[in-house]
């Protein structure tokens, strides 16, 4: 039986320097049931180290979280990666912490902060997760879909840190799963925009609660899953994005 | 000035195989954004980036760019120089930063 489901697949938490250090997974987790959405991704800047306690905490609220994390390819490009499974993301991590140089400097960026389901702090995140890894944007979507994930080129209409203001249009060979673009402009305006030959889902990019579910995207399949999310996508075997 | 006496006045190193070294240069442009490359370069300037990826070969020729300096030692990846010589667009490398090879180009070319 398909359901018709309201995805905010883009929010990050207080792990990413640049967020406000109020969005906890607890709060965030909160926020989204507050505001009606069944699916979050969250995603924080080249590392997941809140992705267990928001897991936790999705399940107090009722909610799907989608484990992900918004990596920087070599070129400055944010792509979306998007899993099934905290052990996936983890691993992706491993990578990125692999080809990522620089430590933060909390003066300067901000706090990168983990916490627990229960609103604590664990610890702060060292690596200077604001910066850009060493993987190019090709190796970058295959170390996610060798992971089984779903690679989105983040806010694709905004003019910093997005696959057209770094590399100005998509390469013919990059093997993505879908755009996404910011609350900024409505699906009919990047359709006309950019003529997508991709999928275009629409998401929050959201760094203060307020700003969470502000971009959405309504899903219709039978069940959370990349596997399920993947056919809507595509709009096979009768799953698809509701416009 | 041609292509060719920048190459050899800045000692820059040409990484695609082609000849098409007697191209006028009518300028440079300095940009690592390639939207910002594709907005505002002008047919025949020199573009000095970072960027390596292979999306910069088609940039260039787009805009009927001279040639591509890439700069700080960096080297593109074999199927960027493989699309380059195929398109006939001069990759050019340098050890220098951006900022000097800028200078240097502009002392060569005025304020073009």
């Amino acid at each position: 039986m398909s359901r018709r489901l309201q995805a905010d697949l883009h929010v990050h938490t207080c792990l990413s320097p640049c967020a406000d250090v109020k969005m906890s997974p607890l709060a965030v987790l909160r926020r989204a049931r507050a505001v009606g959405l069944d699916i979050l991704g969250i995603s924080d800047h080249n590392a997941a180290e809140n992705v267990p306690a928001a897991l936790e905490a999705a399940c107090r609220y009722g909610l799907r979280v989608l484990p992900g994390m918004e990596v920087t390819s070599a070129e400055e490009v944010h792509v979306l990666a998007l899993f099934d499974a905290y052990g996936a993301v983890h691993e992706l991590q491993e990578e990125v912490y692999r080809h990522l140089p620089g430590r933060n400097d909390e003066e300067t960026f901000g706090m990168q902060v983990i916490a627990n389901a229960d609103d604590e702090v664990l610890g702060f995140n060292p690596h200077l997760l604001i910066g850009a890894t060493t993987l190019g944007l090709g190796e970058v979507v295959q170390a996610i879909h060798g992971l089984g994930g779903l690679a989105v080129a983040a806010h694709f209409d905004r003019e910093s840190y997005s696959l057209t203001s770094q590399l100005g249009f998509v390469p013919d060979d990059l093997d993505l799963d879908a755009l996404e673009i910011s609350p900024r402009i409505s699906i009919e305006e990047a359709v006309r925009a950019y003529a997508p030959r991709l999928p275009l889902i629409q998401s929050s990019d959201a760094h203060r609660e307020e700003e969470i579910g502000r971009g959405r995207t309504t899903f219709l399949v039978e069940d959370v899953s990349i596997v399920e999310m993947r056919k809507a996508l595509q709009g096979k075997d009768g799953r698809r994005i509701v416009r | 000035m041609t292509l060719k006496e920048i190459v050899e006045g800045l000692g820059l190193r040409a990484l695609t195989t082609h000849e098409c070294e007697d191209r006028q240069v009518t300028g440079g442009y300095t940009s690592d954004l390639l939207s910002d490359v594709m907005a505002n370069a002008r047919p025949g300037n020199l573009w000095i980036t970072l960027q390596i990826h292979q999306n910069i070969v088609a940039v260039a020729r787009l805009k009927d760019l001279a040639g591509i300096v890439v700069v700080n030692g960096r080297r593109p990846d074999d199927e960027t120089l493989r699309r380059a010589d195929a398109e006939r667009v001069a990759v050019l490398g340098t050890e220098d930063s951006a900022f000097r090879v800028s200078g240097r180009l502009h002392r060569l070319l005025g304020d073009s």
